[in-house]
């Protein structure tokens, strides 16, 4: 499979459940190792000795925030993949502000997790990953659990940032609202690659996929 | 969510007592403990000296007494165990308010009542001025074992997921019917017991798994630097050093 993203393009991977985007989000970074092949992540062969580095560059984002927010405070947790990287002193201190600042969840500093909304829960999750300054922020299903409001701030806060952005979800609307480009990951092959409108606006693409818009969902724009 | 399930035993303040590094704490109350058990039991004086001391910490660290008294239930069992070695202790026997009593149980008694009290006096007075989480940061600094600290850094943050998951699973047993009434349901609740341990063991993986894709390699990185000054050794030596001087003076008497 060769999937080429260019810097700072936001892209959505779609595929219906049991598709293969968690594995292949888990192969980014060198958590899952490839079966047989090679993975490369901006030239650089995930391997054992380059897994720091993979790491760094590639900032995961997992589905439920409980299992990401392991610390017993949030500076901590933000703090924590910095910390890993050899951060300290008063360069640490500023990466776990400037994370929290972008997505607004500063006050939040020396919560525990565990008393945070669902929805701030996610956006700190973020943080602690934007703290190790990645080059490319790979999201597994940002959109489930939220509320409509949360689900409105996330994408603002995604908008916001400047870094590349790999989304997998099967929320057709939020990838039409915040990606270019779209993928579909079908059966551990890529389907389909291209704008994002048009492969939704696909119905057959979709359907022999797996993947439909949701009800009374039309495209904005697009003739029907 | 809950509240913080383990914040009650917790007192917030900001007290003198509040502000000590919690390494100081913890080997200040260690250090007690061990000069009350080294008293022997006779030097009757010096526990009262002990009992006054544990009195003067908590009114520095402005913890009320009613506070201490709730969370001393977790000693009666040994209560128990201490009534009952009087009555069933063997060797020469004293008649007191009609009931026969061993004095060799009597003093037995006595010694594990007032050593425990006071262990457990002092550690509720530990909890209750110092979070939980920096008493484990106190403990890493102590060079207790990372791997211990690290598991106890993990069961207090997912002690409150875990309770939420069995909740939502009585929920949802009950919503079906079943309320748990008799031996014969034991067999449910415990495949549900099961089930729980299966979820936690998976989430204990994922755990791991968001943990090694921030480049954790083992070991904590040490964030919050806790270094405590001669001054605050100073002050949480108190405790312990007083105590060592009143059981010193049982020798030179």
């Amino acid at each position: 499979m060769d999937l080429r993203i260019e810097r700072g393009e936001r892209v959505a991977l779609l595929g219906p459940n049991g598709a293969g985007k968690t594995t292949l989000v888990m192969h980014l970074n060198g958590i899952l190792t490839a079966g047989h092949g090679t993975v490369t992540v901006a030239g650089l062969p995930v391997r054992g000795d380059t897994l720091k580095e993979i790491r760094r560059r590639v900032g995961l984002v997992f589905q439920d925030p409980d299992d990401q927010l392991f610390m017993p405070t949030v500076r901590e947790d933000v703090a924590f993949g910095p910390a890993n990287l050899g951060v300290r002193g008063a360069e640490l201190e500023r990466r776990v502000h400037d994370a929290l600042e972008r997505v607004g969840m500063l006050d939040a500093l020396d919560r525990p997790p565990h008393h945070l909304s669902f929805g701030q829960r996610r956006r700190v999750a973020v943080a602690t990953v934007l703290a190790m300054e990645p080059e490319i922020l790979v999201l597994d299903e940002p959109s489930s659990n939220l509320d409509p409001a949360s689900r409105r701030e996330l994408a603002e806060i995604l908008r916001s940032l400047d870094v590349t952005v790999l989304m997998v979800t099967h929320d057709l609307p939020y990838a039409l609202e915040l990606c270019e480009r779209a993928l579909i990951l079908s059966d551990g092959v890529i389907a389909a690659d291209g704008p994002t409108r048009e492969i939704l606006a696909d119905e057959a693409l979709l359907s022999e996929h797996r993947l439909e818009l949701p009800y009374g969902f039309a495209i904005p724009g697009a003739r029907s | 969510m809950g509240a913080g399930h383990h914040h009650r035993i917790h007192r917030p303040g900001d007290s003198p007592v509040h502000r000590l590094p919690p390494q100081c704490k913890l080997l200040a109350a260690a250090a007690f403990a061990v000069v009350v058990v080294a008293t022997p039991r006779e030097y009757v004086a010096a526990f009262a000296v002990y009992a006054a001391l544990l009195a003067v910490v908590a009114a520095v660290a402005r913890v009320p007494p009613g506070f201490v008294l709730r969370r001393m239930v977790i000693e009666v069992p040994f209560v128990v165990f201490a009534v009952a070695l009087p009555i069933v202790g063997l060797g020469e026997r004293v008649e007191v308010a009609g009931l026969s009593l061993s004095v060799e149980g009597l003093w037995a008694g006595w010694n594990i009542l007032a050593k425990a009290t006071l262990g457990v006096v002092a550690s509720v007075l530990l909890a209750a001025t110092t979070e939980p989480r920096m008493l484990l940061l106190g403990a890493q600094r102590l060079r207790v074992p990372p791997l211990l600290v690290q598991i106890a850094m993990f069961m207090l943050r997912y002690m409150d997921v875990v309770l939420d998951e069995m909740r939502r699973m009585r929920v949802a047993r009950e919503s079906r019917g079943f309320v748990a009434r008799d031996v014969r349901h034991i067999p449910v609740v415990a495949r549900s017991a099961g089930a729980l341990f299966i979820r936690s063991y998976e989430r204990g993986e994922r755990v791991h798994l968001a943990m090694l894709s921030r480049g954790y390699a083992g070991s904590m990185p040490i964030i919050q630097d806790l270094s405590a000054s001669r001054g605050q050794w100073g002050v949480a030596g108190l405790l312990p050093g007083l105590a060592l001087l009143v059981l010193g003076l049982w020798y030179v008497m």
